[in-house]
């Protein structure tokens, strides 16, 4: 038996552009060696400008998702406004904090476009936030994107640009990765629109 | 019974309801993820007129870097700092918690928050969690009792000293200290022998790293300079950076979806599977 964040696999990155954000997935869904499906969402849009990458146990990062997807809801429902991006990255901490005797085992990754701003925030299982840096990564292939990350980025990057990187830098690392992999998503976060891109990997 | 519902939200305090099935998973032989810590080196120097807290900027989980720069300096209140380490996401909660209690007692009660006050709400909230709830805080402040310096150990032990020195870096941090501290410095003195004693934690401890952020409080307030030195800045950079052409990276499918018009259109860059 290895970890629990190692039973299902996966990894998460996102990286700050120039008024725009963008964060990756893998695709993959596995049970220690096997591979259940190569087509899991771990991505998920709040709001037209937050997304919420998940990486961990899979069962967590479902019920993290419902849990926050309920918070907003009733924001919305009770304010009649929308949340702020900073505003739910302190949530997220928060409701992983609720939790710092029982946690959830699950590293997300905050992503959001705030007046023009990107906001990033990556957070450990309970709820340590950490926004300074200009790319976060998660999941088990965390740590070899991270290298890749190091050397291909550049500050204030266009959202076209922003997408190669991030794209180059998931893919590179999940190579090294045997629980991630399996395809990559791309998702980018302008004022306009959310461009979302299935990239072609290898399938091993 | 919907107004348990109610009561059970806005009760505050921790959420256990994961306890039993994490403590099932750990039976079965799985291992957790080291949480983000903050290895740490902090010391706190008592001078004429004042305290100077002193911390490096690196958090880590495991044997990985998670933060090159992080804040280890809390602000508790205008005249009360807190440097931290041990378990960040508790130094970061608790601070932010003590903050927000500090503020709400000087709104009701018109006073300045005092040093001993802070001790002994830290010091009554950590023990009966058993040092489960991981931070070691340096507090310093000025109050109308004068300059006050103290550690908070996670079991609730607390002891006033003129230098302090907490975190895994301690130990190098309390060889300057212990050689060069005196009664009666002035602040560039304490400013100048925190830093130093720092350096030694950031250069002789694994945990400890990047850059040194002060904070000198007197009575006229807190000047607090973060990344006042730095040590670990990229030596090299790639002369030409990597350039990535647009639509380079393979895809299978792309999607677009128009923020004002709430509509999703799908981009074509179909590429042909070659199985």
């Amino acid at each position: 038996m290895s970890g629990i964040f190692e039973y299902n696999g996966g990894s998460i990155v996102g990286m700050k552009g120039k008024n725009c954000i963008a964060v990756a997935c893998d695709r993959r869904f596995g049970q220690q060696m096997s591979t259940i499906t190569t087509n899991y969402q771990k991505v998920f849009k709040i709001q037209d400008n937050i997304l919420l990458a998940l990486s961990g146990l899979n069962t967590d990062i479902h019920t993290f998702y419902a849990l926050m997807e309920k918070e907003i809801n009733l924001y919305n429902l009770k304010e009649n406004r929308k949340m702020k991006p900073t505003t739910f990255a302190n949530l997220v901490a928060s409701a992983l904090y609720e939790r710092r005797f029982g946690p959830f085992f699950v590293t997300p990754i905050v992503a959001g476009l705030e007046n023009g701003k990107p906001i990033l925030a990556t957070y450990d299982s309970i709820g340590c936030k950490s926004d300074l840096d200009d790319f976060q990564v998660g999941g088990t292939g965390g740590n070899y994107i991270y290298g890749a990350c190091e050397a291909f980025f550049k500050p204030d990057m266009s959202p076209e640009e922003l997408e190669e990187v991030i794209g180059q830098s998931l893919v590179s690392g999940c190579d090294r990765d045997a629980l991630s992999g399996w395809g990559g998503v791309v998702y980018v976060l302008t004022e306009q629109k959310i461009t979302v891109k299935i990239l072609k990997t290898k399938q091993t | 019974m919907q107004y348990l519902d109610n009561y059970l939200q806005f009760k505050g305090g921790y959420d256990y309801t994961n306890v039993k099935r994490n403590e099932l998973m750990k039976a079965q032989g799985f291992k957790e993820m080291p949480f983000t810590k903050t290895g740490t080196t902090i010391v706190g120097v008592l001078f004429d007129g004042g305290v100077v807290m002193a911390a490096d900027t690196r958090a880590t989980a495991g044997a990985t870097v998670a933060d090159k720069n992080c804040e280890k300096l809390h602000v508790l209140a205008p005249n009360i700092w807190a440097a931290g380490a041990g378990t960040a996401a508790d130094l970061h909660h608790q601070c932010a918690h003590f903050n927000a209690k500090l503020k709400l007692q000087r709104l009701n009660l018109n006073r300045q928050s005092r040093v001993n006050e802070v001790i002994t709400k830290l010091t009554s909230k950590l023990f009966p969690y058993r040092g489960h709830i991981g931070v070691a805080l340096i507090i310093g402040g000025i109050d109308s009792n004068g300059p006050q310096l103290a550690s908070v150990s996670p079991y609730g032990n607390y002891v006033y000293h003129p230098f302090q020195s907490m975190g895994s870096g301690s130990l190098a941090a309390l060889g300057i200290l212990e050689a060069k501290f005196q009664d009666g410095l002035t602040k560039q003195q304490a400013i100048d022998l925190a830093i130093e004693a720092i350096e030694a934690g950031i250069f002789h401890d694994m945990g400890s790293g990047s850059n040194v952020d002060v904070v000198a409080i007197t009575k006229d307030g807190a000047d607090y300079k973060r990344n006042i030195r730095s040590y670990n800045a990229k030596s090299y950079q790639k002369q030409i950076p990597y350039h990535f052409p647009v639509n380079n990276t393979p895809a299978l499918k792309k999607y677009q979806f128009d923020i004002e018009k709430q509509e999703l259109t799908e981009v074509g860059q179909e590429m042909e599977i070659i199985e």
